[in-house]
């Protein structure tokens, strides 16, 4: 044995020897409740703070303990480090450290890994006393090799064992050591970093992950003759480092909402979490309701008394809440509602990301219930599509569905930090005597707008109901009275509509146009970005647009599909292919934005969507997009 | 709110109402319908307490009960089949300056709101809640409903209802949180006022169940009780429902019972026949939900500022920080 244990040597000595390279794609993988998200999670920060672009995503089984060696019951987390911005998590990885070999084949069998990846596996099972695992472990490793991968053995459990009783817990820091010490992270920075984490915990906690870090990087440097370092360039602004779960549990609390509703649903109870913890501090109150129904009733009901609430959930809660929804709709309360995406239909992939609920957010409710849908693409405008939400939802008495995802619940990347502004806050609730003769519906011919009448006002005393009604609020079975409502929240979304900008054309330059025009919404945005930017580098004619709005639209996308030849959606959904046997133009289900365009525009808009359960990767888009050029005949 | 005595008496005189502040539209329910003397209790329990109109809400869900928001003159909110427990929830909470009361019936409470309904008692938030129970779903036309009788004919049961009904006091009775209980009848509108009114001042989630006639599907249901006194059992106490003489004279079946004994409250709401009419229970010291929760809290931008900065350096980078000095490069 040779890597001794000097735990006070600083351990980035070996720097001269050091490799630069712009960016990185690791993966830290094992069992469930082995760490590897904190791990991975705290490398980020590292790297954040030190000024690299970064931008984490989790792998998580859909069991809270599965089975422990399992391909199935791989948890664990990419990080991708950059010099520059980072925007998605990228293509493969490039080296990967997993607990065991098992959580390891899954990934490898999904070509998650670059090949010839490095590979850093955990050397326990070597030697484990059940024959069987053995045999999976030497013939795994063996294969590895075979197929060209860089495998380094290292005797985690062994190291770790020397510091700490239960090496199970303390692995996650040993590793954390042994990637700072490869990618030339801070040591004081990760070391405080391990502060920050074990902070609520007593000092012999902090001190025990300390020691188990520097282990780590003791051994890397002793053992692997390789490292690395990610030039980095500190932001002269201050940044923060939040999951898109905790940027949307800020902007509620940035938004001025009071109240939080919800039913615990993955993958969005983590925002619930965040903001059960602290929101109570600045006066707002979570309300973990019997179920998703209700949830959403009691957001409705507290929007009604004057103090616009959200609701959070994921796919299945939100098919539950359309009929609440729908009445909050059509009794013009206002109401702000957050879907974490995930796979569906029904409980479809609780852990993986897609997005498959843009028609039924437009859609959603029976009748015709018209609301506005916006998609937050990046970790930043989660926090702020919440502050735009509640401001929208009041000012047009609308619902307002924030369309989130797996992807970016989890994802980490740093944005400048938000400097609060007042504007933001909801005004007090209005108490002021209704004016004598106004009426709780008085809709404006022209926006369909109308003033809302809260409990509390005197002379605006009326009923509220779901039933059709009039301006007074009375129930009408008037067919004209009936239209002259549908009319009137109609309108409100072009009222809105007329306020919304044109959305910029990435990498398109002075309305050139192009061959192309990729269309994206959501978390998409920034691998589509990357791939159009690599497109565009090998000479293709490539552009990008990214709706923030999907319902209403905004005006201008006309004039910029015109400028292109081709244009196609890229979506993380379902869509039919063209190469099964029985799909053609008249049977095709294309992807929901594609289907929006389409009847919108009157353009054939092509589109490409896979939905697997893993975030789009800005190789994919590429290959798809050169191929879909070659095809037309309009590459160079 | 009132600042000097002078405010209070120039307050007070501003706002006194009159029986016809609260009457809204003419209610358009059949003639002879036991919700009509719910919503005489109701309006006459908003004027005798001097209710400011504007500062009272009427949450119902669908159904025939839930009409009855549209016949009072205060806010009123008809909402969903069923939901109507966490629209109200949802407002105490955001509003408990709100006077909050609730109108449901035995399907939309019982059946589809169920869940709710159970919810709601543990919560114990506070707010008064009027279970028109009629055993007959009456909107839709007269299917069974959880409270039917056995053997109830009925649109979806023509060969008579199969399941025993279910008891909503022994349902509300079962549920850890429950704090206030209490049945009445329509046809004793004396008593109904008085359990409204009692329900009304208990500070918590005061569930009223009214037996409530349904003369145009269950015409004859509650004919045995009507006609024969000795079939309902009026309970009394010091802290429950006192008697007029007149009342007590016609009522002889009558029962002692103190409401903050649990044990018999459940004993008592398992009868059906004779029908209970009184105070179950009352727990004034069960904790409200918006006390536990802090609700209601104002709040101003400062406040909110300084909440959210505090949350934001949590997860900051500072740019001047100088442990860069020792990165290692």
């Amino acid at each position: 044995m040779n890597d001794t244990l000097t735990l006070d040597r600083p351990v980035a000595k070996t720097r001269a020897a050091r490799t630069a390279i712009p960016e990185a794609i690791i993966e830290v993988i094992s069992d469930s409740g082995e760490g590897a998200q904190r791990c991975g999670q705290s490398l980020g920060a590292i790297a954040a703070r030190m000024g690299n672009g970064i931008w984490t995503t989790e792998i998580i089984p859909a069991e809270i303990q599965p089975p422990a060696r399992s391909v199935a019951g791989a948890s664990g987390i990419r990080i991708r480090i950059g010099s520059e911005r980072v925007t998605n998590g990228g293509d493969q990885t490039e080296l990967v450290v997993a607990f065991n070999e098992q959580v390891l084949i899954g990934r490898v069998s999904a070509g998650e890994l670059k090949p010839g990846a490095t590979i850093l596996l955990e050397s326990m099972w070597a030697s484990h006393r059940d024959p069987a695992i053995v045999a999976s472990y030497r013939e795994t490793v063996a294969g590895l090799r075979r197929d060209g991968f860089d495998v380094h053995e290292v005797p985690l459990e062994e190291r770790c064992k020397e510091l700490v009783a239960d090496p199970r817990k303390g692995k996650n820091m040993f590793v954390l050591g042994i990637l700072c010490h490869l990618y030339g992270l801070d040591p004081t920075l990760a070391r405080e970093q391990i502060a920050r984490i074990f902070g609520k915990k007593d000092a012999k906690v902090i001190a025990s992950n300390v020691a188990l870090y520097d282990a780590g990087a003791a051994w890397g440097d002793a053992n692997l003759g390789f490292s690395y370092r990610i030039p980095a360039q500190r932001s002269s602004q201050a940044q923060i480092v939040v999951n898109g779960n905790t940027a949307i549990a800020l902007g509620v609390i940035a938004s001025g909402m009071d109240i939080c509703a919800m039913y615990p649903i993955t993958p969005a109870t983590s925002a619930s979490h965040y903001l059960s913890e602290v929101f109570e501090k600045v006066g707002g109150l979570v309300h973990q309701a019997e179920d998703e129904i209700a949830a959403c009733a009691f957001a409705v009901g507290a929007s009604y008394a004057g103090k616009c609430a959200v609701t959070i959930t994921s796919g299945p809660g939100f098919s539950l809440k359309q009929e609440v929804i729908g009445l909050a709709v059509m009794a013009e309360i206002p109401l702000v509602v957050v879907n974490v995406q995930r796979g569906g239909p029904s409980t479809g992939q609780p852990t993986k990301v897609e997005q498959g609920d843009a028609l039924a957010a437009i859609f959603g409710s029976h009748g015709d219930a018209p609301k506005v849908v916006m998609a937050p693409c990046s970790i930043e405008d989660c926090f702020y599509s919440v502050i735009t939400a509640r401001k929208i939802a009041e000012t047009f008495g609308m619902v307002v569905v924030v369309l989130s995802d797996a992807s970016l619940s989890t994802a980490q990347q740093p944005f400048p930090r938000p400097s609060f502004n007042a504007e933001w806050l909801a005004p007090p609730v209005d108490q002021t005597p209704v004016p004598p003769g106004t009426k709780p519906y008085d809709w404006d011919p022209v926006t369909g707008l109308s003033r809302r009448f809260q409990p509390g006002r005197a002379g605006g005393m009326h009923t509220l109901t779901g039933l059709a009604h009039d301006r007074a609020s009375k129930v009408a079975y008037d067919p004209a009275i009936n239209e002259e409502g549908l009319r009137a929240r109609s309108l409100k979304l072009a009222a809105l509509q007329k306020t919304l900008k044109a959305p910029p054309v990435f990498g398109e330059e002075g309305g050139e146009g192009g061959d192309m025009l990729l269309i994206g919404w959501g978390s998409t945005m920034g691998a589509i970005e990357e791939a159009v930017t690599r497109l565009r580098g090998e000479g293709l004619r490539v552009a990008s647009m990214h709706l923030r709005f999907l319902q209403p639209m905004p005006s201008g996308i006309r004039e910029i599909l015109a400028r292109f030849k081709h244009a196609m959606t890229i979506e993380g959904n379902w869509s039919d292919k063209l190469e099964d046997e029985l799909i053609d133009e008249d049977n095709r289900r294309y992807s929901a934005l594609a289907m929006m365009l389409r009847s919108r525009f009157l353009v054939d808009i092509d589109c490409w969507s896979e939905a697997r359960g893993q975030p789009i990767k800005p190789s994919d888009i590429c290959r798809v997009v050169r191929a879909a050029l070659q095809k037309k005949g309009t590459a160079s | 709110m009132s600042s000097s005595l002078s405010h209070c008496v120039i307050k007070l005189h501003e706002e006194h109402h009159d029986l016809e502040d609260y009457q809204g539209g003419v209610p358009r329910w059949c003639n002879g319908c036991g919700d009509n003397a719910i919503l005489a209790a109701m309006q006459r329990l908003c004027s005798e307490e001097e209710l400011a109109p504007e500062n009272t809400v009427f949450v119902s869900g669908i159904g025939c009960s839930s009409r009855l928001p549209h016949y009072m003159k205060t806010y009123g909110f008809h909402g969903l089949h069923g939901r109507a427990f966490p629209v109200a929830e949802g407002i105490k909470i955001a509003r408990p300056d709100l006077n909050v009361f609730v109108s449901t019936g035995d399907g939309d409470c019982c059946s589809i709101g169920a869940a709710h309904w159970i919810h709601a008692l543990r919560y114990n938030i506070n707010l008064t809640v009027v279970l028109h129970d009629n055993h007959v779903y009456g909107l839709t036309k007269k299917q069974a409903s959880p409270t039917s009788p056995r053997g109830l004919k009925s649109n979806t049961t023509p060969y008579g209802a199969l399941l025993e009904p279910m008891n909503p006091l022994t349902v509300s009775l079962g549920v850890q949180g429950a704090s206030f209980v209490a049945q009445a009848v329509d046809w004793i509108p004396e008593v109904l006022y008085d359990i409204m009114r009692a329900a009304f001042h208990h500070r918590g989630f005061s569930f009223v169940r009214v037996l409530q006639r349904c003369p145009e599907f269950m015409p004859k249901a509650f004919d045995p009780w009507l006609h024969d006194p000795q079939r309902t059992m009026l309970l009394t106490h010091a802290d429950g429902l006192q008697l007029s003489p007149s009342l007590a004279s016609a009522y002889r079946n009558q029962r002692e019972h103190d409401p903050i004994n649990i044990d018999k409250a459940r004993e008592i709401a398992s009868l059906d026949d004779p029908i209970p009419v009184g105070i179950l229970y009352r727990n004034p010291d069960a904790p409200c939900y918006e006390d536990l929760r802090h609700a209601g809290q104002l709040r101003s931008p400062e406040y909110i500022r300084a909440g959210l900065n505090r949350e934001l350096d949590k997860f900051t980078v500072w740019p001047e920080d100088d442990v860069l000095a020792t990165r290692a490069a």
